[in-house]
């Protein structure tokens, strides 16, 4: 535990990626082999159990300190996370402990420590979190806590993990990437072979770097000619690359990371095809004649594990921008025209219902885009791309090739009602808003929103919070109201889920709007505005 | 009886006709301490400690009309004796102590327990209310020993010999207490921020030991200051003059760096816990020591503490809501 203890302690404290690296590399030639492959899946976040609830362990905690049990909630509502709070709550001397470290390797930890728990009566449970506290290094307590209720994570991306791997074992990182793709610890056995140097072999196939679109000029509407550009909608949902070789499939994102496991039916789709192709597009959520909410599709990111309710609930269809092979032919030199009719004449044999291919939208002048772009937000599109016909397949934004023509966000000025705590990175602050509007002499919540200020302001407003709350309702306190605030945000729809009758999406403020009293705030009526202009 | 109240003004006595740590221009003001949420500009005369005197006079002003005492020593305002005690909070800072008919209040300003080599210790002065701060009301707060943590600090500078260490503290008080901590590890000379320069130089005309320091401005451009150590105050972290320094590590040194998500989301690597302001049990075990009936609680998590003295000590306790700021040099 110590070697691991001491690896996370730099990494944690380091923002240098150099340095993080060196300490997994340390790290990875010191350690023993099984706790290797441990260390690995905790710091890719792939250990699926959890030995404990938080709830659990805090009433263990409870029990045996007797600390009232509203104090441990102002505790854990000011920190944020129940592993540090209670860390941090035994080496304040909260509860009566004697600790006489015994060093155990973290793969003894893993499977013999920190298993059974769950099912162990409260007494029983009482007495052996006292034995593994008390055997704990009370440095590491933080950690064995974190390791109790399966809520490890460290700030280190995959591919430092990558990095740090492929250097100490020679393996290159693509490689190392597609050997611990989809495992966890249920994998276990495997990747002990893995790292025994025992791995099968396998050819990855990377993303080609994505061709990026500028923010429209003013000037572009001067400089350039409509003859020159193809117009198509801007979609909303994640910017992918579909590559397909013989029976090798892979989905990558923008940020270059593979999400093929996330995306099962477009992987399956993609395996029907008799050609090998590198396909650039977008994965959306397709509804009946528009992209639905983009949550729909951010929560397959977000799981470990896809169920069939995610998968018929919202299913995912890929929109084809471009056609950047075939068979085994590079089309990234050729101009956009000629990459545009091998992808029209490849999409037209398509018959799987998830395949779209993206339209072309018919213009003549810069005035026509100029009218068409309004119509963005009733398609469900962000607005227009504008693409250079002679443009090439080029790595990243250069300037000149593609263009973006984005929709303005709506706004409206609203009150501040509520306020709570952050979590993690910000649990002492208040930083999570609930922004109302009126209805009638009534404030309506309509908005939560977390971001959008600066530290200064976020610091200023949580000083201005504590002193005028009027009451706390748990973590939630309601303020005097006060302040406005200008928020922005992408869509806005009927709901009946929501108090006010209205969702909004992405809400962010704007800005603080010191100049406004309450009164000058928006009506809700003026958001009912808002969804009949564009429905 | 009220022997001190809360006015617009900031906290009042009445008997004594003078105001302590004042938020608005008042004729009388005892100041606590020289922190800014606590010594502020326009008033007419300012009564502190002697050690409080230079920080006072460079803070506000070279010419203010000020009144200096020692600890201890008490004296008239009108129909209130008034003395000044050792908070252990930064140099000079106080304690008010407010007897009026033999009733007797003390007025915490901003106070720790801790050993603090760069300022007088920290001295119990029994009263019947208590009027205390509660920056850190919260038991996840307990802090290490101040040599623990001078030790950290030292072994993290002397480890890193590829660039400068830029460590932020704030620069009255938290930045003297380091140098004077370190004076105890080492004799290597510390770089400092230009605005720590004056009030490291008034600690040490009064005799306070530190490591030498050398301000950052007078090195030569093309000094790379690399493995020393460079302190500065928070607000130089990601700002302009950061761009002096090539490959730094940085750290903050508070109170609040005893959480990990304050630690990320200020954006610094390290965080060192060191705090100029009482824990959770030492704020608990102060105001039981001090055998006050009633207790008035201002600064940060007031809520917590309150109801832990009233639920579970049995001390009548309130909060009172003063414009002091818990945040700012903790
Ligand atoms: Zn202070
Ligand atoms: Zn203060």
């Amino acid at each position: 535990m110590q070697l691991f203890a001491e690896m996370f302690e730099k990494v944690d404290q380091t923002t240098g990626t150099n340095e993080k690296v060196a300490a997994l590399v340390a790290y990875f030639q010191k350690a023993p082999l099984h706790d290797k492959v441990w260390a690995t899946l905790l710091l890719r976040g792939r250990v699926k159990r959890s030995p404990l609830t938080s709830l659990r362990m805090r009433q263990v905690f409870q029990r045996l300190s007797g600390t009232p049990r509203w104090l441990m909630d102002e505790c854990f509502s000011h920190v944020g996370d129940t592993g540090e709070t209670l860390a941090l709550l035994m080496n304040a001397g909260m509860l009566a402990l004697d600790p006489k470290p015994k060093e155990r390797s973290l793969n003894e930890w893993m499977t013999e420590e920190l298993v059974g728990l769950r099912t162990l009566g409260d007494e029983d449970l009482d007495r052996r979190l006292l034995e593994i506290w008390n055997s704990a290094h009370p440095e590491h307590w933080f950690l064995i806590n974190k390791l109790l209720t399966g809520s490890f994570r460290v700030g280190v991306s995959e591919k430092l993990v990558l990095k740090a791997l492929s250097k100490v074992t020679g393996d290159s990182e693509s490689v190392w990437h597609q050997w611990l793709m989809g495992k966890s610890d249920r994998d276990f056995e495997e990747l002990l072979l893995t790292f025994q140097g025992q791995a099968p072999s396998k050819e990855l196939l990377h993303a080609i770097p994505f061709c990026l679109a500028s923010p429209l000029e003013e000037s572009f509407f001067v400089n350039e000619k409509p003859e020159d550009y193809f117009a198509e909608w801007k979609w909303d949902g994640i910017r992918s690359q579909i590559i397909k070789k013989g029976d090798q499939i892979f989905i990558w994102s923008r940020g270059e990371e593979m999400v093929t496991e996330a995306f099962p039916e477009i992987a399956q789709m993609a395996s029907t095809w008799a050609e090998d192709v590198i396909l650039d597009g977008e994965l959306l959520v397709w509804g009946e004649d528009k992209p639905r909410d983009f949550n729909d599709l951010q929560q397959r990111l977000g799981r470990k594990k896809l169920g069939p309710d995610i998968l018929k609930k919202a299913p995912v269809s890929f929109m084809a921008y471009d056609l950047l092979h075939l068979n085994g032919e590079d089309f990234t030199a050729l101009t956009l025209a000629e990459r545009r009719t091998k992808l029209e004449s490849f999409s037209g044999t398509r018959t799987h219902p998830r395949y779209r291919m993206s339209q072309l939208v018919e213009f003549t002048s810069w005035d026509q885009v100029k009218e068409l772009q309004l119509q963005s937000r009733e398609l469900g599109t962000e607005g227009l791309m504008l693409k250079n016909k002679h443009s090439l397949y080029v790595t990243g934004r250069k300037r000149g090739n593609w263009w973006k023509f984005k929709v303005q966000p709506y706004t409206l000025d609203a009150v501040l009602l509520y306020a709570q705590a952050g979590t993690g990175k910000r649990s002492n602050l208040f930083t999570d808003y609930t922004f109302a509007l009126w209805h009638g002499d009534k404030l309506v919540p309509f908005a939560k929103a977390y971001s959008g200020l600066d530290n200064k302001e976020i610091e200023e407003l949580d000083r201005w919070i504590r002193r005028n709350t009027l009451e706390k309702f748990g973590p939630v306190r309601s303020l005097k109201t006060h302040h406005v605030f200008e928020i922005a945000f992408e869509g806005i729809a009927n709901s009946t889920r929501h108090k006010s009758g209205i969702a909004v999406r992405f809400p962010r403020i704007l800005r603080w709007r010191r100049d406004k009293t309450v009164d000058a705030a928006d009506k809700l009526e003026d958001a009912q505005k808002l969804i009949e202009a564009h429905v | 009886m009220n022997v001190v109240e809360l006015t617009n003004s900031g906290l009042y006595c009445a008997a004594g006709d003078f105001y302590i740590d004042p938020w608005r221009p008042v004729r009388d003001s005892i100041i606590t301490h020289g922190h800014s949420d606590h010594a502020r500009v326009g008033g007419e005369l300012y009564h502190c400690t002697k050690t409080s005197e230079p920080i006072l006079r460079h803070r506000l002003g070279a010419d203010i009309l000020l009144r200096a005492y020692d600890y201890g020593k008490p004296f008239k305002m009108k129909d209130a004796t008034v003395s000044f005690h050792p908070a252990g909070h930064v140099l000079g800072s106080a304690q008010v102590r407010v007897e009026v008919n033999g009733e007797v209040w003390v007025i915490s300003g901003d106070y720790k327990r801790s050993p603090d080599s760069s300022c007088e210790p920290f001295e119990v002065v029994p009263c019947d209310t208590f009027i205390s701060e509660a920056t850190f009301g919260l038991p996840v707060y307990a802090w290490p020993t101040s040599q623990a943590v001078a030790a950290d600090i030292f072994k993290w500078w002397q480890e890193y010999k590829e660039g400068p260490s830029l460590l932020f503290a704030y620069a009255f008080g938290k930045t003297q207490r380091i140098l004077s901590e370190l004076g105890h590890l080492t004799d290597q000379t510390v770089y400092l921020h230009g605005s720590c320069e004056t009030l490291t130089k008034i600690y040490r005309d009064q005799g306070i030991k530190m490591v030498p320091t050398k301000l950052v401005s007078d090195m030569p451009k093309e000094y790379k200051f690399n493995g020393d150590l460079v302190l500065a105050p928070p607000s130089g972290h990601r700002s302009s003059w950061m761009k002096r320094f090539k490959d730094p590590q940085t750290a903050f040194a508070s109170g609040w760096m005893q959480i990990r998500g304050n630690r990320r989301r200020r954006g610094y690597e390290r965080g060192f816990v060191l705090s100029d302001h009482a824990d959770w049990k030492d704020l608990v075990s102060t105001i039981i020591q001090t055998g006050a009936k009633r207790v008035l609680l201002t600064h940060g998590n007031t809520d917590t503490l309150e109801r832990y003295l009233r639920e579970e000590k049995h001390i009548q306790a309130e909060p009172l809501a003063t414009q002091f700021e818990g945040e700012a040099e903790a």
